[in-house]
């Protein structure tokens, strides 16, 4: 990819992360911060791209570690963030 | 499929993670916000598993593996976090990142041994990047865990000289990373990834109590750097857009968090480097305390007029919201004017107390934010502490140079009846006493403090 396109999208989204975040409650504090840890677990594509590239035993081992941590990273996150926003719900009414 | 399309799903994926951010930042729109990012991450990964890579074909090498890598994955992810405790939340999270820093420094030391030497300057410098930052958030998450979990101790750690070890760890660190980088082989790169990892504990170890929720908030931003880090490495615009959506939004959720917390941020970032050891007050000291039982307490709450119940992580402990609750709601059918106050940083993470207190369905308008309920202590006939300390104590504005001094408190002191439900005299998370409960006008209640409420409540029925 072109240089200038990467520095591109990494100062848009610079931007855009510093954005939607700047005005929240304490009381969201926590489930905001596991929510944005569940997002980069998705370094679970990485992890999968590195696995399918792998050609040596040592290669394919790190990147099944790999693997299993972004898993517990990503899903868990998730998960973990629903659990604690449901117990918001009762007072929406 | 061809890349064309790869990249526009990789694109709706990244806008995903926007509107998911932005949804989680209100509570009426958090729990979708929380799905919108679930969804895009799930539509993220389904969609590598039809791309090919450059000199690889479909179906992708070792698909076996990597399939029985991700079942590992979620049966170990899934049940953590469905079955734990609310209690056990932020610690949690903590893991839960730190995994996610050390599956971020992997994929890069495994591209890097796999492109070996076409790897380029730029590839080899963000690749040392995501190494040394991902492992510092790996050991990092690790030690707040065991912090948090108490299975280490809360307070700060500090060794003699530990400054001049924790700099020193870090100029080899750095010095490491430019031997990667000039000479390119295995052997550094592990001597690398062993120095940060010894980094990230030396640097969290010094901090203590009431700061580490910070820095999990700010491990979180790093973890979130070091996956855009690897998506320059591995050409993924998805990973450039997620991780540096997380970098940035974790940045100013860290800030927001010192700020309620009234903490510098500099301060807890580099209290590894200024850290003194401090005289922790002599545990077990005897004084003379008043406490009483459940039913001086109900006596007491009865000729109230205005009750402030301050919870604590006690209450999370005892899981008493739903008796806390129902105490609340008998004292208000007698007239009572009852208002919860909430500290923004009460329990171990911003928020703990909003959330549990949510679970037993307590009316939001009952909930009095610090701002809101410091100046109403001063016709408060009684406020109840129920497992809260360092949150009440007056050392944060009387007592300079103590750990939490300059933290703003709910200002309990200024009540004319203090009731605390503790567990035992120890101090709280940060390991500071708490002159209050010597207070003429405190009265201790010990136990549980689901047993104590169940007490009280039954006793303040009888009146």
């Amino acid at each position: 990819m072109e240089p200038m396109a990467i520095v591109s999208i990494f100062v848009l989204s610079i931007f855009v992360g510093f954005e939607v975040v700047s005005k929240v409650s304490s009381t969201l504090h926590t489930p905001l911060m596991s929510g944005a840890n569940a997002i980069h677990g998705v370094i679970l594509v990485g992890a999968i791209i590195v696995a399918d590239h792998s050609t040596t035993n040592l290669e394919l081992g790190l990147s099944v570690a790999a693997i299993i941590l972004a898993t517990i990273n990503m899903v868990g996150g998730f998960v973990v963030t629903d659990r604690m926003l449901e117990m918001f719900k009762g007072n929406k009414k | 499929m061809s890349r064309t399309v790869y990249d526009l799903i990789g694109l709706a994926a990244g806008i995903a993670f926007i509107l998911a951010l932005k949804g989680l930042s209100h509570p009426k729109t958090a729990r979708r916000g929380n799905l919108i990012g679930a969804f895009g991450a799930g539509l993220a990964t389904l969609v590598v598993f039809f791309y090919s890579n450059e000199g690889s074909s479909l179906p992708l090498n070792n698909l076996g593996w990597i399939l029985g890598a991700i079942a590992v994955g979620l049966i170990i992810g899934v049940p953590a976090a469905r079955k734990v405790q609310m209690t056990q939340m932020p610690q949690l999270v903590a893991l839960f990142n730190g995994v996610g820093g050390g599956a971020a420094a992997l994929v890069a030391i495994v591209e890097y041994l796999n492109l070996g030497d076409q790897a380029t300057t730029a590839v080899v410098i963000f690749t040392v990047f995501t190494v040394i930052v991902g492992c510092v958030s790996f050991s990092g998450s690790i030690i707040t865990f065991m912090k948090l979990q108490e299975l280490m101790t809360t307070r700060p750690v500090i060794f003699p000289a530990g400054r001049f070890i924790i700099a020193a760890t870090l100029v080899s660190v750095l010095g490491v990373g430019g031997w990667v980088v000039n000479s390119l082989g295995t052997t550094p790169l592990l001597i690398l990834a062993g120095l940060s990892l010894l980094f990230g504990i030396l640097f969290v170890l010094p901090v203590g109590g009431a700061d580490v929720p910070i820095v999990i908030s700010l491990l979180n931003a790093f973890t979130g750097l070091t996956v855009a880090a690897s998506g320059y490495v591995l050409d993924s615009t998805l990973l450039i857009i997620a991780g540096t959506l997380v970098g940035a939004s974790g940045t100013i959720l860290t800030r927001l968090m010192a700020e309620a917390m009234g903490r510098s941020l500099f301060g807890t970032l580099f209290g590894a480097f200024t850290a003194k050891p401090q005289d922790v007050a002599a545990a077990g000291e005897e004084r003379p305390v008043r406490s009483g039982s459940p039913d001086d307490v109900a006596i007491l709450l009865n000729y109230a007029r205005r009750v402030v119940i301050v919870p604590g992580f006690g209450l999370a402990v005892a899981q008493a919201q739903h008796t806390v609750r129902e105490l609340a709601d008998l004292m208000i059918s007698k007239g009572i004017d009852v208002a919860y106050g909430i500290h923004p940083v009460a329990g171990r993470m911003p928020g703990h107390m909003n959330v549990l207190l949510a679970e037993a369905n307590v009316p939001y308008d009952q909930l009095a934010e610090m701002d809101e309920v410091n100046p109403t202590f001063g016709q408060t006939d009684v406020a109840i502490v129920i497992g809260a300390n360092d949150v009440v104590n007056p050392a944060a504005q009387t007592t300079p140079g103590c750990p939490i001094y300059g933290m703003p408190i709910l200002e309990v002191n200024n009540a004319a009846n203090i009731i605390f439900l503790k567990r035992s005299m120890r101090p709280g998370f940060a390991g500071i006493e708490n002159e209050l409960l010597y207070d003429p006008k405190t009265m201790l209640l010990f136990g549980d403090a689901k047993a104590s409420l169940t007490k009280v409540v039954s006793a303040l029925k009888a009146l």
